[in-house]
C-alpha cells in the first residue's frame, strides 16, 4: 500500500513510530557490499513491525557521479508521464530506467520505481528559476523536488543526491533488501532503517531514509518538538510534506550544516544543545557561544526522545537527544565504523571490534572520510 | 427628578451577633461605606459606598461581615441588564463619561478555556521535572539570520554577537502600570520580586521614582506619548526600553491623571509641577506614521547607545499583524501585544468593553505572518492581556509568544480584589492609591515575596505540564501549536489560531 493523495496542508498528520537503525562505513572509502548493513538490521527484526524499512547507499553510480541521481515513486503511468515531462523543462536527462527490482519477494504491492541521472540545465532562458533567484544547481534540485512532492499528484522524489540512492518501502528491511537486489551494489557508507509506526496509515514515502540531495537521515524517536521545528523551517522555505520527523530532521542539517555553514558538531549542539546550567558554568567565551546558539537556534533544538543517524557524501553523524531516551551504541574496527541500535547488531557482522561505547546524551559521534569523497561538489 | 435607585449595587451584610464594634472597618474603609455611631456605640453601613474590595470583611477580627449583591434590582430584560441601566440614568445625570478600572467586563469567548493540551503516552516518554533538567530560561530580542564563526588555530569562536537581549529565568514579565496609577509600594514590590527572581518589570509611563534605581539591572522603562520622568538617564537606568503606542484595555486613546492625584513625590517622578494634570495625548505626537515610529525607535537606541532592548508595545487590533510586521521593521527587538482583556487604572467602559481583538488571536496570527514574512527571529512576541494561571501562559507560547506580561495577576497576588474602582484613587489594599493612610497597607516585603510566590507557582506548574508533552526546554514548544487542540471553536477560528481539533491526530 502506498499512500499518494496525502499532500501537506496546515493540518497534515504527522507519522509517529519507534525503530530500529543502523550504519557501517569505510573511513577509507573503499566500497563493500550490502551484506553487512542487512545482517545488522535483519537482527534488530524485533524492532519494527514490517510497515517500513529502506536503505542509503554511498558511492553505489560512480559511472554517473557527477549527475543527481532522482528516485521517484509514481502512483501511475499518468503521474510518470506528466513527471517525466516537467523534468524535462527543468532538467537535462542524461539516462532513466526502472530501479532493479524483483517481482517474485514477499513485497508483493509496490509503486512504479524509477530513476533518472540528471543535470540541472546551464542558466539561460530555459531556465527562468535560475535566473531571477540565483539558485544554485543544489537550490534548484530542492525547489524541484519540493514542487514535484507538493504539487504532483501520485509522484514522490524519495532520493536525489549525487553517487548516492536510496532503497525503500513498506516491508521488513531485510525483506526490501532482496526486493530491490541489494546484492548487485557496493557503497561506502551503507545505512538501514526498520520502522514500527504505531498508526497503520503507512505508505512508501513515508519510510526511512528521507533524503535530501546527499543528506540521508534515519531516526529512531519522537520529535515532541516537530511542530516548531517545522515552522521554523518554513521561515526558511522548507516545506515538510512527508508527514515524518526525520524529514525535519534532514532539513535542520541541511539548513545549518549547507546554507548556514555551521560544522557538524556545531549543528549538533544546535540539535541537542548543553543545558543552561552547563552553560552558567563555561568560560565567559563558551557561555556566550552556547547562549548564542540557543538564542537564534531555538526552533531547531529537537525534542523528545531520538536517536538519529544522517549520511552525507563525507561520512556518518550519528546523535541521540540530550537525556538519551532512545538507544544508540557505536564501534570501530580497522577503517570500519558502526553505528545501531543495539550492540547485537554491530556484533553479528563484526565480533571482533577495537572500541565499542554508547555515546552520551547530546554527544555526536562524527565519523569522517580520510579522504573527502571524490565527489564533485555544486560550485 | 428622583430617578436614582442605582446607588447601591452591593449590601455591606453586618452580623450583629458577631460585631464587637471595634470600628476596624471604619478606619479601613476609605470610601466611608462603615459609619460609627458614638451614641448606639454602634457601626452602621452606608450600602451605597461599598465597591466589594472585601477589605472590612478580610480585616474584620471577628468575621463579622458580608457583602452580597443588592437583591434590589431593576426589572430590565435580558438587554436591558442592571448595569446597562443603571449606566443611562448615571449619564442622564451628568452628561459624563462612565469610567471603569481593569480589563474587559464582557463575556465574550475566551479562547484559553477553549484550547486544550497534549501529554505524552507510550510513544514518547514523558519527563519528570523532579528528576530531570527542565528549562524555562527565556531571551528576549532581535535573534539574527543565521551564525558565523571563525576558527582562530583550531579554536571556534563567535563571528556574529547578538544584539542587547534581556534573560528571563521564566518566560513571565509584569507589565507597565505607571506610579501615579499604582502606589510606590506596588511599585517597590514588583521591583523586588523582579529582581530576585530573575525576570523583568516595567516601570510604565509614569517615570521611575529614585528609590527604584536600584533594580536597574531588571527595569523595563516606558516611554508614552506623556514622555513623563523620560530623560537620558531614565532611558539609561532600564534593562531595556518600551514604547508604548497602544493599551489594551483602552486602544486608541490617551489617559489622564487628574492634578489631585499628583502630589510631590509623583510631581518629581514624572516631571511635571505638583497638582497639575498628567495628560498622556492619544497618539505620540511625533508619531504620525510607521516611519515615525522607526525615528522614536533609533532616538531611544542612540541615547542608549545601542546597549538596550526597544520594545514597542501595541494593542491587539483587527488589523494587528500588518501593525506588528510593521514595528519589526522600524527596528523594534520586541513587539508587545496587549489583547482585549487586558486591564488599566482607568478607562471609559466603552472603550474597555468593546475595542480591541482577544490576545489569544493576536498572538497567532503575529507569529503566523512573521513566520511567513520569514522575520518571526527579527523580534521576540511578549504577549499582554488577561493571563490567569499558568495554563493561559503555557497554550500562549505554544501559540508562538516568547513571553508574556502579567498586570492583573501581578495586583491579586499583592492583595487586588478586582472591584475595578481604581480609577477612584481609593484602593483599600494600597495598591491603586497614593493615600499614605493607605499604601501603607501594602509592605513591599511581603509583596515582593507573595509575587515570588505566584512566579514560582506557575513555573512549577508549566514545568509540570511540559514535561507530559515530553519536552525539556521551553523553546521547544514556542509556537509548536502541534500541542495544541481545540474545542467549541469554528473552523475559521481554530485556523487563525492554526490548531487542530480535539480528536484529531497529529
Ligand atoms: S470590623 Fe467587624 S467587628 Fe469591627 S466594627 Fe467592623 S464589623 Fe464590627
Ligand atoms: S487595585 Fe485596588 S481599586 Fe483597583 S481593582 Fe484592585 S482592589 Fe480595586
Amino acid at each position: 500500500m502506498f499512500r499518494f493523495e496525502k499532500k501537506a496542508n496546515p493540518f497534515y498528520e504527522k507519522d509517529v513510530s519507534g525503530c530500529a537503525v543502523s550504519a557501517i562505513m569505510n573511513t577509507k572509502g573503499r566500497r563493500f557490499s550490502s551484506e553487512g548493513i542487512v545482517k545488522s538490521i535483519a537482527n534488530q527484526r524485533d524492532r519494527s513491525n514490517g510497515l517500513g524499512g529502506g536503505f542509503a547507499a554511498y558511492g553505489i553510480y560512480p559511472q554517473f557521479a557527477e549527475l543527481y541521481a532522482l528516485h521517484i515513486m509514481y502512483q501511475n503511468q499518468a503521474s510518470a508521464h506528466k513527471t517525466e515531462q516537467y523534468l524535462d523543462d527543468y532538467f537535462q536527462v542524461e539516462h532513466k530506467e526502472v530501479i532493479p527490482h524483483r517481482h517474485d519477494t514477499v513485497i508483493s504491492h509496490h509503486p512504479f520505481l524509477r530513476r533518472y541521472f540528471v543535470k540541472p540545465y546551464p542558466v539561460g532562458e530555459k531556465t527562468p528559476d535560475r535566473i531571477f533567484e540565483r539558485l544554485s544547481e543544489d537550490e534548484l534540485v530542492i525547489k524541484n523536488v519540493m514542487r514535484i512532492n507538493t504539487g504532483f499528484d501520485g509522484a514522490f522524489v524519495f532520493s536525489c543526491g549525487k553517487n548516492m540512492g536510496v532503497f525503500k518501502g513498506v516491508g521488513y528491511p531485510e525483506d526490501l533488501a532482496v526486493f530491490f537486489k541489494l546484492e548487485e551494489y557496493s557503497a561506502y557508507i551503507w545505512i538501514a532503517h526498520g520502522r514500527f509506526p504505531t498508526n497503520s496509515a503507512v505508505w512508501w514515502g513515508g519510510a526511512h531514509p528521507f533524503s535530501l540531495l546527499d543528506w540521508a537521515v534515519v531516526h529512531n524517536g519522537e520529535i515532541s518538538s516537530y511542530g516548531i521545528n517545522k515552522r521554523f523551517l518554513e521561515n526558511f522555505g522548507y516545506n515538510c510534506t512527508l508527514f515524518t520527523d526525520t524529514e525535519v530532521i534532514a532539513y535542520i542539517f541541511d539548513l545549518l550544516v549547507r546554507r548556514h555553514d555551521l560544522s557538524f558538531e556545531m549543528a549538533s549542539k544546535v540539535m541537542a544543545p548543553p543545558f543552561w546550567d552547563e552553560i552558567e558554568k563555561m568560560p565567559d567565551e563558551e557561555k556566550e557561544l552556547y547562549t548564542t546558539l540557543r538564542a537564534t537556534y531555538g526552533g531547531a533544538l529537537l525534542n523528545g526522545p531520538f536517536s538519529v543517524i544522517a549520511g552525507f557524501k563525507n561520512g556518518i553523524i550519528a546523535l541521540n537527544d540530550r537525556v538519551k531516551l532512545r538507544p544508540l551504541v557505536a564501534a570501530r574496527k580497522d577503517d570500519f565504523a558502526y553505528v545501531a541500535s543495539e550492540e547485537a547488531a554491530i556484533r553479528i557482522v563484526q565480533s571482533e571490534l577495537d572500541r565499542v561505547w554508547s555515546p552520551a546524551g547530546g554527544e555526536p559521534v562524527i565519523v569522517m572520510l580520510e579522504e573527502p569523497a571524490a565527489v564533485p561538489t555544486a560550485p | 427628578m428622583a430617578l436614582k435607585t442605582y446607588e447601591s449595587e452591593f449590601k455591606i451584610v453586618r452580623d450583629d451577633s458577631k460585631c464587637i464594634a471595634c470600628q476596624v472597618c471604619v478606619r479601613q474603609c476609605a470610601n466611608n461605606a462603615h459609619i460609627y455611631d458614638a451614641e448606639d456605640e454602634k457601626v452602621y453601613a452606608d450600602d451605597s459606598k461599598c465597591v466589594n474590595c472585601h477589605r472590612c470583611v478580610s480585616m474584620c477580627p471577628t468575621k463579622a461581615l458580608h457583602i452580597e449583591h443588592t437583591p434590589l434590582q431593576f426589572m430590565g430584560t435580558a438587554n436591558w441588564t442592571s448595569s446597562a441601566i443603571r449606566n443611562v440614568i448615571k449619564q442622564a445625570d451628568t452628561g459624563g463619561v462612565v469610567l471603569t478600572a481593569m480589563g474587559c467586563d464582557k463575556k465574550y469567548p475566551n479562547y484559553w478555556d477553549r484550547i486544550l493540551l497534549n501529554a505524552s503516552q507510550v510513544t514518547n516518554p514523558s519527563i519528570d521535572p523532579l528528576r530531570e533538567p527542565m528549562e524555562l530560561k527565556t531571551i528576549i530580542g532581535k535573534k539574527p539570520d543565521k551564525l558565523e564563526f571563525e576558527n582562530k588555530g583550531g579554536k571556534v569562536s563567535l563571528k556574529t554577537h547578538l544584539t542587547p537581549q534581556l534573560e528571563l529565568s521564566t518566560p513571565i514579565m509584569f507589565s507597565a502600570m505607571s506610579y501615579g496609577s499604582i502606589s510606590l509600594n506596588a511599585h517597590k514590590s514588583l521591583a523586588r520580586a523582579a529582581f530576585e527572581y530573575g525576570i523583568y518589570w516595567n516601570t510604565g509611563e509614569g517615570g521611575l521614582h529614585k528609590d527604584l534605581k536600584k533594580y536597574k539591572d531588571r527595569t523595563i522603562v516606558q516611554v508614552a506619548s506623556g514622555r513623563f520622568g523620560v530623560n537620558s538617564e531614565y532611558l539609561n537606568t532600564s534593562a531595556a526600553v518600551e514604547i508604548k503606542i497602544g493599551q489594551g484595555a483602552k486602544p486608541g486613546i490617551g489617559g489622564h491623571l487628574p492634578g489631585e492625584k499628583v502630589p510631590e513625590e509623583i510631581s518629581v517622578t514624572r516631571m511635571i509641577p505638583a497638582g497639575t494634570d498628567a495628560l498622556s495625548p492619544a497618539p505620540h505626537h511625533d508619531i504620525y506614521s510607521i516611519e515615525d515610529l522607526k525615528q522614536l525607535v533609533y532616538a531611544i537606541k542612540e541615547a542608549t547607545r545601542y546597549t538596550k532592548p526597544v520594545f514597542v508595545k501595541i494593542a491587539a487590533v483587527h488589523n494587528v499583524s500588518s501593525i506588528a510586521s510593521g514595528v519589526v521593521r522600524a527596528g523594534a527587538d520586541a513587539v508587545v501585544i496587549d489583547g482585549l482583556l487586558g486591564g488599566t487604572g482607568a478607562a471609559p467602559a466603552v472603550m474597555r468593553d468593546n475595542v480591541g481583538i482577544p490576545i489569544e488571536l493576536a498572538i497567532a496570527v503575529v507569529d503566523a505572518r512573521f513566520r511567513d514574512e520569514g522575520i518571526r527571529n527579527q523580534a521576540s512576541i511578549i504577549a499582554a492581556g488577561g493571563f490567569r494561571n499558568s495554563a493561559d501562559v503555557i497554550k500562549a507560547i505554544a501559540l508562538g509568544a516568547d513571553a508574556v506580561y502579567l498586570g492583573t495577576a501581578a495586583l491579586v497576588a499583592l492583595g487586588c480584589h478586582v472591584c475595578q474602582k481604581c480609577y477612584t484613587g481609593k484602593c483599600n489594599w494600597g495598591i491603586a492609591t497614593q493615600d499614605p493612610y493607605l499604601t501603607k497597607r501594602l509592605n513591599p516585603n511581603i509583596g515582593s515575596g507573595r509575587l515570588m510566590n505566584l512566579l514560582r507557582g506557575w513555573s512549577i506548574e508549566i514545568k509540570e505540564m511540559l514535561g507530559g508533552m515530553g519536552i525539556n526546554a521551553i523553546e521547544s514548544l514556542r509556537g509548536n501549536r502541534e500541542h495544541l487542540r481545540g474545542i467549541d471553536l469554528h473552523d475559521k477560528e481554530r485556523e487563525l489560531l492554526g490548531i487542530k481539533a480535539a480528536g484529531e491526530t497529529w
